[in-house]
């Protein structure tokens, strides 16, 4: 085994393996800079490279690009507060006030060595996990899986914020949202309103946008100003590195849990930094001062620490078993094919030289993405002292951009204007948006393997031993979560999830309830609808989501009864437009403006196509709210558009289409 | 803006010399010479592939495209256009309308797109008899169970029938259902649990111990089950063969000691098979397995063009070298090309209504598949 590790650590460590090693880190690092396109982009526009490469070029390109995009991806999620991928969900939470306070550079240096010491970890401790990985995964079964997402959703108590009952229904709305489409023990399409994009149910990618980064944008664009608050960009990346010294235990415990999870084939690795972060929340003890969701550095340590390990992680299913656990995995696996390896318990046998080399060129790309990404921090932090209404319309196209790259239907930009309004509405009534995601995630996985448990070995799964251990792992987790909140006195402290920033002034409390009852109404009746749907289906097909909306339909009825009694003091009361002062102050425009805007986006994509619609949006958008000339206004959605045409072009992928293009033939790249 | 024009002057200053540089390459591209029907020169042809990237279909698609290419006339680049959605019937439908019958449009098919078809899924706009098919990819498969239940070979499956039996799928619709449709025909109960990512993902569950019963395409039978044949804890049953020349089921070379699944019948009720459920399991095998993948031409495209691509794709697989670089992709099947790729889709796709009323009535009534 000695023998095999060194061999392959001079293989890795070649100047031609660098060389394409280096080629595919910095490929990842372009695609992983864009929100929403993760390793599947990147991969796919890798691929129709690899044919004809010799394998070990090949294998370090295909590495080099997984192992930096949870890396890169950090950029969007602290600079602009949009999830650069789903790895990096969670480091929103924290990562992105601290850019608005004039900290990104503290938060990038903090998110990137993070990243190195959990990309480098990980790959240690697969080094000897990958010999003794086989059994530990075969230990989890369906039952086991099932229990994993119970711990999963355990979660929600440490994200909930100010109201457990508000928290729960949000995650409610998101379980109900992950069961759309097709019943897994029958296939039978559940919500979907014989509408096809619907029976596939929606795409991870569209809602984690939608949810996070429209009402983001939206709020920037109401306060019209920059990202940071402060005109100078604060306390330098020599501090982020001093934050991971200094916790370097809470890293060590992430990576762990990065590479135990990603291992598990089924579950995925986009809860990870979820559970990263809830674990952060948990053990960090109230003397310690915890800011969370108020730019607390060890919010953004923990899931980087944990994403770059789960993809190492990742690669034990993948390498063992041929099973992918995550999209990107997918593309790698084919990748592996195309260039002639066939994953498989070889890879710890006969072909145990491959898999060093495959660990050891995820390492050294760690080392060479995080370092990269360190250096440019500085530079790309300036960004956050930009006008917002400039970078507004770029962030909307590369969002469009990264949605429709899902299906490649207009669908997804629908689904994305949709979710998009139901983040703003959620942001605004403070429910909390991470709960709600949580429960989008695991939706799928919770109802297939408690199914399939059951068909597997009938209620007595839940005797198994493993089933008892997890078990008690989460209700020590809800212990801890209920612990570490500092007893509800007031609700200003504790974790409050929401990326507001209100330190410590008085609350200004919301004394016009009716907004709040009228989505808290909603909110019922979608739980309302559910239950009517699942009792439309099968025994099997209804099940599941008959079951949820019955127990979400009494949680969003006490939120509802409480709103109604009217007293403003009960922590469901939450309404931003209050709160943050917006309805008082004359010189932030209303919340459904910036709505209606992005609705005139997707009505132009639905009509002329994605292309000009968007070429449109940025003139309009460009000449009337950031007041550019006429010249700057043409060159800059000159520039958008070629970069998008290029883009698509390489991906090979068509924009989508509107009525105009279906009634006449245009010439590419208008068609 | 004050703020807005200030930024602005900083950053044309550095960004405009780029931009140019962008806008130009990109109208570059934009500029496609018009070329004779049958020399691709300098064209860019797009195989619609109705499935993610990575999957099998998709690997499969990208390992043929540059060897067509290669042998087109005019060596043009195939890329490959990945529209997933709907279980493949996206992309397919997204092809029926759209496709320009200029030889510049091909289509990835798998199994997976044929049996919607076949069923009348209410989703499937697009119609096989339209298209011309250019090439046909066979794979095999083995169904194996688990060494527990004290059974050697098939000889000694009557045993099975009072054995508890579960099986992994991926659904009662998807390729899984020859395999369902296979333990119907030879009478078999096994208890189907759906909800599977994969085949993959199956196997796991049969190592687990959670199902008994499995079956795997030649590729991962070989890398994964194998191994645990070897010690022991799996024990194959039957293979699924392969269809020869004559429309007969023959044993599959790959694996020439196990019987194919029609011998296996015959071992079991002492006579060949012939009732509409076994027409139907041997249409359904034919889309999943002896003509699993396929490429084709839309509607309309010039008998010029479609000859282009069969002599194109006869010459890439008669590449010395092909057969020891598509082992893993394709193993070891004869890939049809021409008629005879066109005959085994006909056959596949064209079911008599007599089985494909029972099938579906089958798949309602046990499976509760709504179709």
């Amino acid at each position: 085994m000695l023998d095999t590790l060194i061999t392959s650590l001079l293989t890795v460590l070649s100047l031609h393996h660098i060389l394409y090693l280096a080629g595919g880190v910095f490929l990842g690092l372009l695609i992983g800079i864009f929100p929403g396109l993760g390793g599947i982009a990147g991969l796919s526009l890798l691929l129709p490279f690899l044919y004809g490469m010799d394998p070990i070029s090949a294998l370090a390109m295909l590495v080099g690009l997984v192992a930096v995009i949870p890396t890169s991806d950090t950029f969007t999620s602290v600079l602009m507060g949009i999830p650069g991928s789903s790895a990096s969900q969670a480091t929103v939470l924290d990562g992105f006030p601290m850019a608005k306070q004039g900290h990104a550079a503290r938060a990038l240096a903090a998110a990137f060595t993070a990243s190195l010491f959990g990309g480098l970890f990980g790959a240690l401790m697969l080094t000897v996990f990958v010999l003794i990985a086989r059994p530990l995964i075969l230990a989890f079964g369906s039952a086991e899986l099932f229990m994993l997402t119970l711990l999963g959703l355990s979660m929600v108590g440490v994200l909930a914020g100010n109201s457990l009952v508000k928290g729960i229904s949000a995650c409610g709305i998101g379980l109900l949202l992950g069961s759309l489409g097709a019943a897994p023990a029958t296939g039978e399409y559940r919500m979907s309103f014989d509408n096809t994009y619907l029976m596939d149910g929606i795409p991870l990618v569209v809602v984690g946008l939608g949810i996070f980064a429209i009402p983001e944008i939206i709020d920037l664009l109401r306060q019209n100003r920059a990202i940071a608050e402060a005109s100078e960009l604060g306390s330098g990346w020599v501090d982020g590195f001093k934050d991971v010294i200094k916790h370097k235990w809470l890293s060590i415990r992430c990576a762990i849990l990065g590479t135990l999870v990603g291992a598990l084939p089924g579950l995925g690795g986009s809860v990870v930094d979820w559970i990263a972060y809830g674990h952060a929340v948990q053990t960090t003890k109230a003397k310690d001062n915890p800011q969370f969701g108020k730019g607390d550095v060890r919010g953004v340590i923990a899931p980087e620490s944990a994403n770059n390990a789960k993809e190492g992680g990742g690669l034990i299913p993948t390498l063992l078993f041929g099973i992918p656990g995550s999209g990107s995995m997918a593309v790698f696996l084919g990748g592996m094919v195309l260039i002639g390896l066939e994953p498989g318990p070889a890879m710890v046998g006969a072909e145990l030289g491959t898999t060093y080399t495959i660990v050891w060129s995820l390492a050294l790309a760690n080392v060479i993405g995080a370092g990269s990404c360190l250096l440019l921090s500085k530079w790309v932090a300036r960004l956050t002292l930009i006008p917002y209404a400039l970078m507004a319309p770029f962030m909307l196209m590369v969002i469009c951009f990264a949605a429709f790259q899902a299906t490649r239907s207009l669908g997804d930009l629908v689904a994305l204007l949709a979710i998009g309004v139901l983040g703003v509405v959620m942001k605004r009534f403070d429910w909390p948006r991470p709960a709600f995601l949580i429960g989008f995630v695991l939706a799928g996985g919770m109802e297939t393997y408690l199914y399939q448990a059951v068909q597997f070995d009938g209620w007595s799964f839940l005797t198994k031993p493993g089933v008892l251990i997890i078990a008690a792992i989460t209700v020590a987790s809800i212990y801890f979560a209920v612990r570490t909140k500092p007893a509800d006195k007031t609700d200003d402290t504790g974790a409050n999830t929401e990326t507001e920033t209100a330190p410590e002034a008085p609350r200004r409390r919301a004394s016009n309830l009716r907004p709040q009852i009228i989505f808290a109404i909603a909110v019922v009746g979608l739980f309302g609808y559910g239950l009517y749907d699942a009792l439309q289906h099968s025994f099997l097909g209804g099940v599941f989501t008959a079951g949820l909306c019955a127990f979400m339909l009494v949680m969003s009825l006490i939120v509802l009864v409480k709103l109604l009694r009217g007293r403003l003091e009960d922590p469901v009361n939450f309404d931003n437009e209050v709160e943050a002062g917006y309805s008082t102050d004359s010189s932030i425009t209303s919340l459904p403006h910036y709505v209606y805007w992005l609705t005139g986006l997707i009505l132009g994509c639905y009509l002329f196509g994605y292309l000009i619609a968007i070429g449109l949006f940025f003139i309009i958008f460009l000449l009337l709210k950031a007041r550019t000339s006429m010249i700057k206004t043409l060159s800059l959605t000159g520039a958008a558009l070629a970069f998008l045409v290029v883009l698509s072009h390489l991906m090979v992928l068509d924009m989508p289409r509107g009525l105009l293009q279906e009634m006449v033939q245009l010439p590419w790249p208008l068609s | 803006m004050k703020n807005a024009d200030k930024f602005l002057r900083k950053f044309s200053a550095r960004a405009i010399r780029p931009l140019v540089v962008a806008i130009a390459c990109a109208s570059a591209l934009s500029v496609t010479t018009p070329v004779l029907a049958t020399d691709f020169e300098g064209a860019r042809i797009e195989m619609t592939m109705p499935f993610k990237e990575g999957g099998g279909t998709d690997t499969w698609g990208r390992f043929y495209a540059p060897l067509i290419g290669e042998q087109l006339p005019g060596q043009p680049v195939v890329v490959v256009k990945n529209i997933p959605g709907g279980g493949s019937t996206s992309g397919a439908n997204q092809f029926q309308a759209r496709a320009k019958a200029d030889g510049r449009d091909i289509f990835a098919s798998s199994g997976s797109t044929m049996f919607p078809y076949i069923l009348g899924d209410k989703r499937v706009k697009y119609e096989y008899k339209d298209w011309t098919a250019i090439l046909a990819s066979p794979t095999g498969g083995v169904v194996y169970i688990s060494s527990d239940l004290g059974v050697k070979n098939i000889a000694e499956l009557a045993k099975l029938k009072d054995a508890d039996l579960k099986y992994a799928s991926q659904g009662a619709t998807s390729l899984d259902l020859i395999t369902l449709l296979s333990f119907e025909v030879l009478g078999l109960d096994v208890k189907a649990v759906f909800g599977m990512k994969g085949r993959g993902e199956a196997r796991l569950a049969f190592e687990r111990g959670e199902v008994n019963i499995d079956d795997q395409t030649t590729s991962g039978f070989i890398k994964k089950v194998q191994p645990l044949v070897d010690e022991g804890k799996a024990i194959p049953l039957f293979s699924w063969g392969v269809l020869g020349k004559d429309g007969k089921i023959q044993r599959d070379p790959t694996f020439p000691d196990l019987p194919h699944f029609v011998e296996a019948y015959e071992m079991v009720h002492g006579s060949a098979p012939s009732s509409e459920r076994f027409r139907a399991w041997k249409a359904f095998f034919i889309a999943g397995y002896a003509a699993q993948k396929g490429l084709f031409l839309p509607k309309g495209t010039p008998d010029d063009v479609v000859q282009a691509y069969r002599e194109a794709i006869a010459k890439a697989v008669a590449t010395p070298g092909f057969s020891e670089k598509a082992q893993d992709v394709l193993g070891d099947y004869d890939q049809a090309v021409g008629d005879e790729a066109s005959m085994m889709f006909t056959e596949a796709v064209s079911m008599d209504d007599e089985a494909r009323a029972w099938v579906i009535n089958w798949l309602n009534s046990k499976y509760s598949a709504g179709l």
